[in-house]
């Protein structure tokens, strides 16, 4: 009962073949194409953990049917540095200490990502701190994540000018 | 095999500098492997069905159904287990707690495994534990705290005694002109790391290989050796990035060990991971407790008696019991101190070290009753622990090691703005008229060591190879360890190839009791003392050399160097002496553990936590609006990752305050929110203004390095900080956690 | 999860042909369909997959004014559409007080609509549940109760709805429009979601292959904008069920009431409409006097299912808070922390 979808998946198109309907996006992800940077908190839409980007917008992969989104286009924290150029986010993330055992930390990156995306926040904490209520973090690293999150959103405003390729910078302004 | 190459860091490298985390660029890419994340071929996936009743019997599972699922390969019962070398309730220690693994149809607890399915992809092993849908004979269990008669325990926590007493608290207390009695309950916590416990285990013959996250890897590897009756040397453990432990992943868990015996009953290697609900059972948990507390002071308000009575649980087949009253021998200058712990049975999975155990749960009552007591001595609550601040340890009469509280106190008050602080209850509102209130807790933790290992190797080309079996839990042990090691090697942190987090190497001891930097730090200390000194030995006996005569004493090692401490314009490069006595390395091996100093001195670190909160008036919801804490904890490695231990541990004060409790069915002994929709743990907005202050202190005889640990302290002193905020704020005083709005009503 | 079948739907006809079948479900981004799937509360043998339905994510207004909300609108684009938010600022504020921005990025109105309950003994396939399993009991009665039904439960069931976004709806006199095998029709969402009675299990009024295309808001519905909120008692400062919640619209006239709406969450398996409430509004003075009034009709037959009478008293001050800050009007920008009750009170009314 093999079927074939054809995802994009952090810029490359691909055709996967699909054992079992029964797929998540996020065990597709780690179990069939071994991206396991988004991790399985709680495999119920309750933590975050496993946040991705699909066609731009911030989601739990645990509660998407991998089927379902056959034509889409996934972001997961692998696809975000280019190279050895890490993305704003994920600088910010380190030199705020946004995260203790960085198990979160994926589905903190993509949903700051997506956040920045959504440009709902601007630079305002309170905002900053509910739009990133739906990533659990044990650790208790929400300081520094939000200190994170509003210094990569102001950076990437920065250098919206062109510098960078489009869709990268948050529309945020 | 390296675990990770953590890539070299941007800033300074020595003790006390902030350094990012090195490995930050791994965990922030998604590059940081965590144990679920490995694939070996051949891999088969295993799910555990676990159980819907909390005591009596499995009478039935469907294997036939589950068997005949597509992709199901095999259904793991009490039937056909794998046999073990040692039966899994056999204790062998005090370290050793009693294991599920199928060992028969008896039911201890919810959420006990009672088989495990194994398949070729996880969607049909799911559906295969399913399947199982196993019939039960039902007990009625023991639920709550008032199920049973209590009984006196032989210890508590990790071997202390149930009783303590100094002085006369009778007396006390009957002399006293002021009183009160207060009793605060907890609820059940459970640990809940991001990362659900999991394994994954590939045997070859008799040799084992594993991807498991472990607090302690020498001790899972003895437990695992003995339960499957091989050498721990065959087994090799990886666990180079826990997705938090908090306790829980101390000692192997069963769900961990079945995974293990899954693979050997397939021959294939298996992956098990736990679901959320089933972390609700076999892996420890914080017990709930009740605690009643009776102090005395006089006039003054100095305290004349303390007594702190814990009534706790523990399973119905094993022994840990939450030693809350442990903090009240620490803090607080009564001369009559007494403190007692019992205990019920219930049908739980067995209660365990959950951050800071017994130091969360007994710091939120006693901090709560002496709030009371500064109350009914109508004393500033700052100034009451002031006036009963302890000189000495109260219970053991030693003096402390270090303690700078007193400037805890002043920088935490003087950062929140404390003397503005009305001393009636109900006094402040915010511009919407929303209740404002402002409290205060002592925080302290045990500065405790334990036992390690560890392996420094200085190499031809003039750098430094470390290693030693260390655990990053999200404390940041492969940055704080390395600085260690840079700082005892006279290397830059960035010559140093250290690896840490796998069982091949040194034994590292166990990440926990807020004693790993220590502990650890200590081992690699007293390595590169060994490798320097063979160095040196090298160097300074050595005509050729720029440094001959001088003696170990008269060098020290800096930027790569051997120099002369009285000529510094006498050095030699490591390199070059390796390379002139024909040697590739010399290896030096340290090792660290307690001291005799632990005799003489009480070794504690100490904070004060003040906290402010918002409660609606009418509607009874809570926010915990700013937090600030300033703690002394000895020698700080690392100010960054010390202060984010900081933060994590007051917002577990908060969760502990607030939100956090498993919620059990009176009949079923089921937890009814075993989930992390409704078992609440704070979120983001939950915690909008943390400050914490890092207050200096010098220790000379806590260890070497003369540091105390910070992974817990953080908890304790928030909750209760948070808990008298809510009384300020509005005049209640709740005395069962967590506080929600329905108890302000 | 048990094996299924999956169909992609192409077009409503077909969508509603292929729904009608027994076992069958309909997925749109499944947020709550998979986690019950994953807990084995639901069982469906085949997927319908209706997120490629041509033309149902749109919002449209309407030459009447009403508007349209396509059954696919996600729940974050419609509470960030700017005219949508505009007209009807306590429904946009009840989607954001509702979940995590990860949730209302993927999950559609009609499937907000469609929410089972939260209640933990219905999630719990160990547990007696008259609406999971029929005829089977009630365990929660008698077990942990404290965020049950206060309005309109029954022995059989004490559960409540656990949408945030139908309780202004409900209040705005939505409707729901419906495709099935039988053609399309639309009913209120005020009789959309049935009281448990003694047949719990009945959560709706749809039938086997109904399909719903469309929430539709009538042009009155507008007319509340200025004075428009969304209060909602938690447990956690975000991300948290509501234990109660409320839904204020007011439409004020010379500094008198003309028409209220006022709806409550967290109460009933039912967005819990208060109708005797806002009639006593009408015509008064928009004061604590009439608020209180009001919040003590809307409670009028409360009873407690279990350790939750605390709810009673809370769901009164709320609507009493929820109608003050109402008639403070609308804020002119969503609260940071929209719904919160410990949100500062709104600097700049809007209209």
């Amino acid at each position: 009962m093999s079927v074939d979808i054809v995802l994009t998946v952090n810029g490359t198109r691909r055709t996967i073949p699909l054992p079992d309907l029964r797929t998540t996006l996020l065990d597709l992800l780690r179990e069939g194409l071994h991206l396991t940077g988004a991790k399985k908190g709680c495999d119920r839409g309750q933590c975050g953990a496993c946040t991705v980007l699909v066609d731009g917008r911030r989601i739990n992969a645990c509660l998407a049917l991998a089927i379902s989104l056959d034509g889409a286009e996934i972001l997961t924290i692998e696809g975000l540095a280019e190279g050895d150029r890490l993305h704003p986010v994920q600088e910010a993330f380190i030199a705020h200490d946004g995260f203790q055992c960085g198990f979160c930390t994926p589905g903190q990156i993509m949903s700051a990502v997506g956040l920045i995306r959504e440009a709902q926040a601007g630079n305002d904490p309170e905002r900053v701190r509910e739009a990133m209520s739906g990533n659990l973090c044990r650790c208790g690293a929400y300081a520094g994540i939000t200190e994170a999150v509003l210094e990569a959103q102001q950076a990437m405003i920065q250098q919206s000018t062109g510098q960078r390729p489009a869709g990268r910078q948050g529309e945020a302004a | 095999m390296p675990e990770t190459a953590p890539r070299p860091i941007r800033h300074g490298s020595s003790i006390g500098q902030p350094l990012t985390r090195r490995d930050g660029i791994l965990k922030v890419t998604g590059a940081a492997a965590y144990a679920a994340d490995h694939h070996p071929p051949g891999m088969l996936y295993a799910v555990m069905a676990v159980s819907r009743i909390a005591r009596g019997r499995v009478t039935h599972l469907d294997v036939a159904a589950a068997k005949s699922h597509p992709g199901v390969v095999a259904v793991m019962t009490p039937q056909n287990k794998p046999a073990l070398a040692r039966h899994p309730d056999e204790k062998t220690d005090g370290f050793t707690f009693r294991l599920d693994l199928l060992q028969d149809d008896r039911v201890r607890y919810a959420n006990q495994p009672v088989a495990v399915v194994i398949a070729e992809t996880l969607e049909a092993a799911t559906e295969g534990a399913a399947l199982l849908d196993p019939a039960y004979e039902a007990e009625t269990p023991a639920v709550g705290l008032d199920s049973s008669e209590p009984f006196t325990p032989p210890a508590i926590g990790v071997g202390d005694p149930a009783d303590m007493a100094t002085g006369d608290v009778e007396s006390g207390l009957a002399a006293a002109s002021r009183r009160i009695e207060a009793t605060y309950e907890t609820p059940a916590q459970y640990h809940n790391a991001m990362e659900p416990h999991a394994v994954v285990a590939t045997w070859d013959g008799d040799t084992l290989d594993l991807d498991m996250p472990s607090q302690g890897l020498a001790m899972a590897q003895a437990r695992i050796a003995g339960l499957f009756g091989i050498a721990p040397s065959d087994i090799h453990i990886r666990s180079p990035f826990l997705g938090g432990g908090f306790g829980s992943k101390g000692m192997i868990a069963g769900p961990q060990v079945l995974g293990i015996m899954a693979a050997r009953l397939v021959g294939r290697p298996v992956k098990l991971v736990m679901s959320r609900p089933q972390m609700f059972g076999p892996v420890g948990h914080r017990a709930p407790t009740r605690q009643n507390l009776r102090l005395g002071a006089a006039e003054d308000g100095g305290l004349t008696a303390l007594d702190h009575e814990t009534l706790t649980a523990t399973s119905t087949f094993d022994d840990f019991i939450e030693p809350s009253g442990g903090v009240s021998h620490t803090l607080y200058a009564a001369p009559a101190l007494a403190t007692r712990h019992r205990a019920v049975r219930l049908d739980t999975g067995t209660p365990l070290f959950m951050r800071a155990p017994g130091e969360a749960s007994g710091s939120v009552a006693l901090e709560g009753a002496i709030d009371e007591m500064a109350e009914a001595c109508g004393m500033d609550p700052l100034a009451f622990r002031l006036r009963n601040y302890a000189e000495t340890e109260p219970a053991s009469g030693k003096p402390f090691s270090s303690k700078a509280l007193r400037e805890c106190y002043a920088r935490g008050a003087e950062a929140f703005g404390w003397s503005k602080r009305p001393l009636a209850p109900g006094r402040m509102r915010t511009p919407d008229g929303l209740l404002v209130g402002w409290g205060v807790g002592t925080a302290t933790f045990p500065a405790l060591m334990f036992q390690a290992e560890a392996r420094a190797v200085l190499t031809a080309t003039g750098e430094a190879a470390v290693a030693i079996g260390a655990i990053d839990m999200g404390q940041g042990a492969w940055t704080a360890l390395a600085q260690i090691a840079a700082e005892e090697l006279g290397l830059s942190i960035e010559a140093i190839d250290f690896r840490i987090g796998s069982s091949d190497l040194p034994n590292g001891g166990i990440a926990g009791g807020s004693a790993h930097t220590a502990t650890a730090g200590t081992a690699i200390k007293a390595a590169a003392a060994d490798a320097i000194a063979q160095l040196t030995a090298l160097a300074t006996q050595d005509r050729r050399s720029p440094l001959y005569g001088a003696g170990n004493a008269g060098v020290i090692a800096r930027g790569g160097r051997l120099v002369r401490r009285d000529d510094e314009t006498r050095s030699e490069a490591f390199a070059e002496i390796l390379a002139r006595a024909g040697r590739d390395a010399v290896e030096g091996k340290g090792a660290a553990g307690p001291d005799a100093a632990r005799e003489h001195y009480a070794m504690h670190a100490h904070g004060a936590v003040f906290a402010e909160v918002t409660v609606d008036p009418d509607l009874g919801q809570i926010r915990t609006t700013r937090l600030v804490g300033a703690f002394a904890a000895g020698r700080i490695i690392n100010p960054r990752l010390v202060r984010s231990q900081y933060y994590g541990g007051m917002i577990w004060g908060v969760s502990f305050a607030l939100h956090e409790q498993a919620v059990m069915d009176p009949r079923t002994g089921r937890p009814m929110n075993a989930n992390l929709a409704e078992y609440h743990v704070p979120v983001n907005a939950d915690v909008p203004a943390l400050e914490a202050i890092l207050v200096e202190e010098e220790d000379p005889h806590v260890n070497p390095l003369g540091i105390k640990g910070v992974g817990e302290i953080g908890v304790t002193g928030s909750a209760g900080a948070i808990v008298n905020a809510i009384w300020h704020a509005t005049g209640r005083r709740v005395r069962t956690l967590p506080v929600t709005l329905d108890k302000l009503l | 999860m048990i094996p299924f079948e999956y169909v992609r739907a192409t077009d409503v006809a077909g969508a509603v042909a292929s729904g009608a079948e027994p076992g069958a479900a309909y997925l749109a981004a499944g947020t709550n369909l998979l986690d019950l799937m994953k807990g084995g509360v639901s069982r469906p043998t085949r997927l319908v997959d209706i997120t490629r339905l041509p033309g149902l994510a749109a919002v449209a207004r309407r030459d009447d004014g009403s508007v349209r909300i396509g059954a696919l609108a996600r729940n974050s684009d419609l509470a960030h559409d700017p005219a949508f938010a505009g007209a009807y600022p306590a429904v946009a504020e009840a989607l954001l007080s509702g979940a995590s921005a990860q949730l209302r990025n993927a999950a559609t109105a009609a499937g907000n609509v469609m929410q089972r309950t939260r209640c933990p003994y219905f999630a719990d396939t160990a547990s007696a549940c008259n609406k999971r399993r029929p005829g089977t009991g009630c365990d929660a009665q008698g077990g942990e109760t404290r965020l049950h039904a206060i309005l309109g439960w029954s022995e059989a069931c004490i559960a409540t709805h656990p949408s945030d976004f139908c309780v202004p709806l409900v209040a705005l006199d939505a409707r729901v429009e419906i495709a099935g095998p039988a053609g399309t029709r639309t009913v209120p969402l005020e009789s959309f979601h049935r009281l448990p009675g003694d047949a719990p299990e009945r959560e709706t009024v749809l039938e086997p292959g109904d399909l719903i295309t469309a929430l539709v808001l009538p042009p009155e519905a507008a007319g509340f904008s200025g004075h428009s909120r969304y209060l909602k008692v938690r447990d956690r400062t975000s991300y948290a069920f509501a234990v109660v919640s409320a839904a204020v619209g007011l439409r004020l006239e010379g500094g008198r009431i003309a028409e209220a709406r006022l709806a409550l969450g967290g109460v009933a398996l039912k967005p819990w409409r208060a109708r005797e409430a806002e009639g006593l509004l009408a015509g008064r003075a928009p004061d604590e006097s009439a608020f209180r009034d009001a919040a003590d009709a809307a409670l009028t037959g409360a009873e407690p299912s279990g350790d939750n009478a605390f709810k009673i008293e809370l769901a009164r001050r709320l609507v009493v808070r929820a109608l003050h800050r109402a008639a403070a009007g609308t804020p002119e920008r969503l609260p940071a922390l929209p719904g919160s009750v410990l949100a500062p009170a709104p600097e700049a009314p809007h209209a």
